[in-house]
């Protein structure tokens, strides 16, 4: 009889479909209730396309006018001037490439860490899981990153007709790991970050110009061959060095590629991403109260 | 037996005071090398760190204290309570937005809250993709939106609109929208706070209907919290009335609750007008305290519409002689500077012969014509034509939505002004 209505209870308990306590373990991620939320991510990427290119007389255009701009400066100055090596990649190509991997990098970073910033008053009004905001955002900037990429293919396969030495390669069949362990590297350092702003207002002023030191400290502009072999092995401490130079490998059959250095590569792309879903999961429940 | 579908368990919530976690990443190194070097922390002030138990236990505020309530299924309750009595902060913690600091909520079935209406909405997206998105971000997907796409075009009245961007709207119809995505959210439990101190009285109507439909026809569970007596009198069955972030009054009579909150809100207030020194006048005779209160002479601080109250006026008379031919009169205006009226004894021809000594004056409003708001009282006293006294905000009157007219309807906010007894007919 006791039994019977202990079991009862237990029963009633697991009927509540939602317990609020004060603390969350910081590993519990919720991927379900993410899941559950996905018409809302479709929905934010088609407001942020939307609303982007309303008012502008170029609308999407300018995801191919930026890229295009930021390659003519970088070839000018330091193809032209500079006179860089590119492997023997042409000049305009090395650099498009460079941008259009290095912009999808960026901007999943940048648009990322203002997250907790930018949403506090919809943070403070509603719940749903916040984890919705930057996965839309990295979503919202993958549309962009392929048009350039389609950008990128025209110039390359126009160029390669011309008689380019550039050609396609095996590292080919690796690209979409390639770019999923990009954006999950910006990602992980943009959520990062805007767990970290939520405390230290200062560092939303350091992102963009640390952005721009990162990638010099990237091989985005110039060839890691270029670099002196003894200073090699510091840059390709930076995880994004491999996955830059394999970009260019797969695609315009020059770079650098060594299993080791990519395989630290990937580690360090599954670290920072784990670092930031729990500094974020952390900081999401509290920050309406410290904002 | 109605389930209970939320159960408060001893919930607390605290917060810090002053500048919250906004440190700078400075502060925070200099505390680390500080402590590194086994120095005082030098980002705390010297004073705090003088009495450092006695200031950082003051620095932390309970906004709620040992919370616990079962609210049951279709149950309609009102939370109401002044400000700062942790209203809110209950509903964002029954909402997910901040946790509590002790104790736990278990809730059973889906959950929404209207603790403002549109957020979320982009002003540069048509009305049906704003419909979306509000909709997404509440937590329905976009099957069920499409369902219910006409029936919330329809009730918001925008069908004409429906492909305008948002930022041609009026801010009504805004609040339509976003009433209306809500309203059709069909969640077991909604948690309603204010939204209908916003829109016209037709659609305040349309959503107190739709909310005694949504509890009465649909048995679905209504935490709804609100200044407004009026409605919440009209909505609820049952209430809590909150008070410096712990449970004061609880019943299931919503009639008992209101009564409790209105004695609770009688409590004394007096004005200390007599540490005031930007008065004016020759000061032969001072005003010592200005109080409303009720007929029965009890001190209120919130006047209903409606309501019969008298304005207190206490005076010292500093010279031997009485002073002659006293005027007395208080303007009333809006904190935005518009003034309502004057209430003068020169009007009514009863200027105070002879005053001197202490005493009290009273000037009886027999029915308030005034709606919600806030209203500042300025004081002028003139003996013989000259001023004597003046005193510009002198007191606030805090008037709250009361039934001027008798027949339970409640002059909305977006009607502001002074309310006349009227009546209409065929002729």
């Amino acid at each position: 009889m006791e039994k019977h209505s202990v079991k009862n209870l237990a029963s009633q308990e697991q009927e509540w479909t939602e317990v609020i306590e004060p603390d969350k373990p910081w590993w519990q991620l919720n991927i379900g209730e993410l899941w559950r939320y996905r018409d809302l991510v479709i929905l934010l990427v088609r407001r942020d396309f939307v609303a982007q290119y309303k008012q502008t007389i170029l609308g999407p255009l300018w995801h191919l006018i930026t890229p295009l701009l930021s390659t003519l400066t970088y070839t000018v100055i330091f193809g032209n001037i500079a006179k860089l090596p590119t492997d023997g990649i042409p000049p305009f190509l090395f650099y498009l490439c460079g941008t259009t991997f290095w912009g999808y990098f960026a901007k999943c970073l940048t648009s990322t860490a203002d997250t907790f910033v930018a949403n506090q008053n919809i943070f403070s009004k509603v719940y749903f899981p916040r984890l919705v905001m930057p996965l839309s955002q990295v979503i919202s900037a993958g549309i962009g990153f392929l048009i350039q990429l389609g950008l990128f293919l025209i110039f390359a396969a126009y160029a390669f007709w011309q008689g380019a030495p550039i050609h396609l390669s095996w590292a080919l069949s690796l690209l979409p790991l390639l770019v999923l362990l990009m954006v999950i590297l910006g990602l992980g350092m943009g959520i990062i970050i805007s767990a970290m702003t939520t405390k230290y207002h200062d560092l939303r002023h350091a992102v963009s110009f640390g952005v721009q030191l990162l990638m010099y400290a990237t091989p985005v502009i110039y060839p890691l061959s270029m670099v002196p072999p003894q200073w090699q092995k510091y840059l390709l401490l930076n995880p994004l060095t491999s996955l830059m130079e394999l970009f260019r490998l797969a695609l315009l059959g020059e770079g650098f590629f060594e299993p080791v250095w990519f395989a630290y590569s990937v580690f360090m792309c599954v670290v920072v991403l784990l670092a930031g879903v729990v500094s974020f999961n952390r900081v999401e429940r509290i920050f309406v109260d410290t904002v | 037996m109605a389930k209970t579908v939320i159960h408060v368990e001893d919930v607390w919530k605290r917060y810090r005071l002053g500048v919250i976690g906004a440190t700078t990443l400075r502060d925070d190194l200099k505390r680390l090398s500080a402590k590194l070097r086994g120095k005082e922390d030098p980002t705390v002030p010297l004073d705090k760190s003088n009495h450092l138990n006695h200031k950082t236990k003051d620095a932390y505020t309970w906004a709620l204290q040992n919370i616990n309530l079962e609210i049951k299924e279709g149950e309609v309750i009102g939370i109401i309570g002044k400000n700062g009595a942790g209203k809110s902060t209950l509903l964002k913690i029954l909402s997910k937005i901040t946790p509590p600091t002790r104790g736990r909520v278990k809730i059973r079935g889906r959950i929404a809250s209207l603790l403002e209406v549109g957020t979320g909405m982009h002003p540069e997206l048509t009305g049906i993709e704003n419909i979306y998105l509000n909709g997404a971000i509440l937590g329905m997907s976009r099957r069920e939106i499409k369902e219910k796409l006409d029936d919330i075009i329809d009730f918001a009245g925008i069908a004409k609109y429906a492909d305008t961007p948002v930022k041609r709207y009026s801010s009504g119809m805004r609040v339509r929208l976003g009433f209306a995505v809500a309203a059709f959210l069909e969640p077991d439990i909604l948690i309603v706070d204010e939204v209908l101190a916003v829109g016209d009285a037709e659609f305040q109507k349309r959503a107190v209907g739709k909310m005694k439909e949504v509890s009465s026809g649909q048995g679905r569970t209504v935490l709804f919290v609100s200044h407004n007596m009026a409605s919440v009198q009209h909505l609820c069955h049952s209430g809590v009335v909150l008070d410096k972030g712990r449970v004061v009054y609880q019943s299931q009579n919503i009639d008992e609750v209101i009564q409790y909150y209105a004695k609770q809100v009688r409590q004394q207030v007096s004005i200390p007008l007599m540490s005031r020194n930007d008065r004016s006048g020759r000061g032969e005779i001072r005003v010592q305290e200005l109080c409303i209160t009720d007929t029965q002479g009890n001190l209120i601080d919130t006047i209903l519409t409606g309501q019969a109250v008298n304005i207190e006026l206490a005076y010292k008379v500093s010279r031997e002689a009485p002073l002659q031919d006293v005027m007395v009169a208080l303007s009333l205006r809006r904190f935005d500077g518009t003034v309502v009226t004057t209430l003068s004894t020169e009007y009514l021809c009863s200027n105070f012969q002879q005053l001197t000594g202490e005493g009290r004056l009273l000037c009886h409003i027999p029915r308030l014509p005034l709606t919600s708001g806030e209203y500042i009282l300025n004081v002028m006293i003139r003996s013989q034509g000259e001023i004597q006294d003046w005193l510009e905000d002198a007191c606030v009157l805090c008037v709250e939505n009361g039934d001027f007219f008798g027949t339970g309807q409640v002059v909305p906010a977006s009607h502001p002004g002074v309310l006349f007894e009227h009546m209409w007919k065929h002729k």
